[in-house]
């Protein structure tokens, strides 16, 4: 094995102990509280739990928005990638600096300040609501705190993949003809396809389980402005802890398919970056 | 590279700056209206989604005048949310850092069967929804959960108590310093660490002087992220908190709270709060970016010291 080769380092049981003990205590045993309890419930009882009406609802809700904000995050994103990495001009690492942003800011505070900005007399809100553009409290306010806190997802991922991309080629095509539209969907946006589709996969992955945003934008209301992690609070709230536990178990299993997707699409990311 | 599944969900990317072309050649540039046109939607889009959001925090805050603004951060039940959030983290980020230092010891300085999928377990909490996660917690500790009635018997709160939030925020940010450091620790290798053991160092010796002073920078980076994340989680502790008002508060909780107010002075007063936690995500963008000035520098010197060679 190859563990012959650093063996002259101490620590390792100490260290993996702990290791392995902290994660048992913190993740694991919590996370198979869940399981087991899950695993307590028929399959028609989870299947009547996990499919109410408004349920559904929620679901189509949360995984729609999701989509949406991903989506906008998909072209904004890439723009924002494109134009911090390709252009110099002043301000530029400003901007660099506040993609981060939403990852900084703690999700109730933007949920809120974004719920004040839409409202009828916000800054916003104010030139938007007359145009019938309503941002509080509607599904549509679901899809911009969403589109807000992914934001920097596909960014961050495209970025380096920008930078690494050889120039040469588009030299190459240029020298070859090719006007700079042609060039870039033929020769660049092919290569950045994987990368930007791993962001949004990111972006949607933590879209679904976004709840401290949502909160205070949405309103709420059950069939029209309720998310799924929001219904799940509202089934502790009435000590229904087995239709918690249905909804909980139907986001977690998206989640892992969705991770799986997301491994899937970085290898393939990998890949496509080093052509043969 | 680490299969890491979920790299950007929290690392905030090591950044590498642009490298604009130097020398514009026809053909690879896009002329200069085209270009000009993306740099103004990306400066309206950053402006109107990024930039506005932060200023209204302090607009909003300071919207009842100084005083108000200042009675609203000092009134007790405010001033309460302020140290729980400051005590949750003082446990929280100390807590992760001793677990990142010995996972990434483990993982980046040796060879086990498994590897990759103990990286994975490490990551989980990012996969899971921070209600879902509060979930976990409240089956497992909760009053009709598996440990229940022993905790009830032995007159133990841990939901709906201070231990709950400090579990559910070891939770979320469980992974935070660990995969900043992991990386950093195997890119450091070993031979540092084996000719401090040949000359006779103890193996503590060796770790403090030789592989601690080594992963500084990705160590307090992992910090400043699991502190930011600490003080901000909103989900995970809302459901573990039960929301008593100076005693299981914390401050987005505390926010919340405020905002449910709907009163024009409650309003008010839950942006005071949060334009706190405004300031600490912009501290925590300034020390990231510095870290970052500072690594591309490292980079740059290296470059230039290889390429004299």
């Amino acid at each position: 094995m190859a563990r012959q080769r650093h063996n002259v380092l101490p620590g390792f049981s100490l260290t993996m102990g702990f290791t392995l003990f902290y994660l048992g205590a913190i993740v694991l045993i919590p996370f198979a509280a869940l399981v087991l309890r899950a695993l307590e419930l028929s399959w028609l009882d989870f299947w009547r739990l996990a499919t109410t009406e408004r349920a559904l609802a929620a679901y189509r809700l949360t995984f729609g928005a999701s989509l949406i904000a991903a989506a906008a995050n998909g072209v904004f994103g890439t723009l924002l990638a494109w134009v911090l990495v390709r252009y110099h001009f002043p301000g530029r690492r400003s901007l660099d600096a506040l993609i981060d942003f939403p990852f900084a800011l703690p999700t109730a505070v933007a949920g809120l300040t974004l719920a004040s900005l839409f409202a009828p007399d916000g800054w916003l809100g104010r030139y938007l609501v007359p145009l019938g553009i309503k941002g509080a409290f509607t599904p549509l306010g679901v899809v911009i705190a969403l589109t807000f806190v992914g934001l920097p997802f596909v960014v961050r991922t495209l970025q380096p993949v920008l930078q690494n991309l050889e120039r040469e080629v588009e030299e190459a095509a240029a020298t070859l003809g090719a006007g700079r539209l042609r060039t870039f969907a033929q020769i660049i946006a092919p290569t950045l396809l994987p990368a930007v589709l791993t962001g949004l996969a990111l972006a949607f992955a933590r879209a679904v389980g976004e709840y401290g945003s949502i909160v205070f934008i949405s309103g709420n209301l059950p069939f029209k402005t309720e998310i799924a992690p929001y219904l799940i609070v509202q089934r502790l709230e009435e000590y229904d802890y087995t239709g918690a536990i249905a909804l909980a178990v139907v986001l977690l299993v998206f989640s892992f398919l969705l991770l799986g997707a997301i491994n899937l699409l970085e290898q393939w990311s990998r890949h496509a970056r080093r052509p043969a | 590279m680490r299969a890491a599944p979920l790299e950007v969900m929290t690392t905030f990317f090591p950044g590498k700056r642009g490298t604009a072309p130097r020398a514009a050649q026809r053909g690879v540039e896009e002329s200069s209206l085209a270009k000009w046109t993306l740099i103004g939607i990306a400066l309206v889009f950053c402006v109107g989604f990024l930039l506005l959001p932060l200023l209204n925090v302090f607009a909003q805050a300071l919207a009842k005048g100084g005083a108000h603004y200042w009675r609203s951060l000092t009134e007790p039940d405010s001033r309460a949310a302020i140290r729980l959030t400051l005590m949750v983290a003082a446990i929280c980020v100390p807590l992760n850092v001793l677990f990142g230092l010995a996972a990434a010891w483990a993982i980046a300085k040796f060879e086990f069967r498994g590897k990759p999928f103990l990286v994975t377990l490490i990551d989980l909490p990012f996969s899971v929804s921070p209600v879902v996660a509060g979930l976990m917690l409240v089956v497992l500790l909760g009053q009709q959960g598996f440990f229940g009635e022993w905790l009830a018997a032995h007159e133990i709160k841990i939901i709906f108590a201070v231990p709950g939030l400090v579990l559910a925020t070891v939770f979320i940010t469980f992974p935070f310093v660990a995969r900043e450091l992991i990386p950093v620790m195997q890119a450091a290798g070993t031979e540092q660490e084996e000719a401090a053991l040949t000359l006779g160092a103890s193996g503590w010796q060796t770790f403090w002087h030789v592989t601690l002073p080594s992963v500084k920078w990705g160590l307090i980076y992992g910090v400043i992220l699991c502190n930011a994340r600490a003080m901000g989680e909103f989900g995970a502790v809302s459901v573990v908190s039960g929301h008593i008002a100076g005693l299981t508060e914390t401050m987005p909780l505390r926010v919340q709270a405020l905002y449910e107010g709907a009163t024009t002075a409650t309003t008010a007063a839950a942006f005071a709060v949060a334009s706190l936690l405004a300031l600490l995500a912009l501290l925590t963008l300034g020390v990231k970016s510095a870290l970052e000035w500072r690594q591309a520098r490292a980079e740059r010197i290296a470059a230039s010291g290889a390429g004299q060679r």
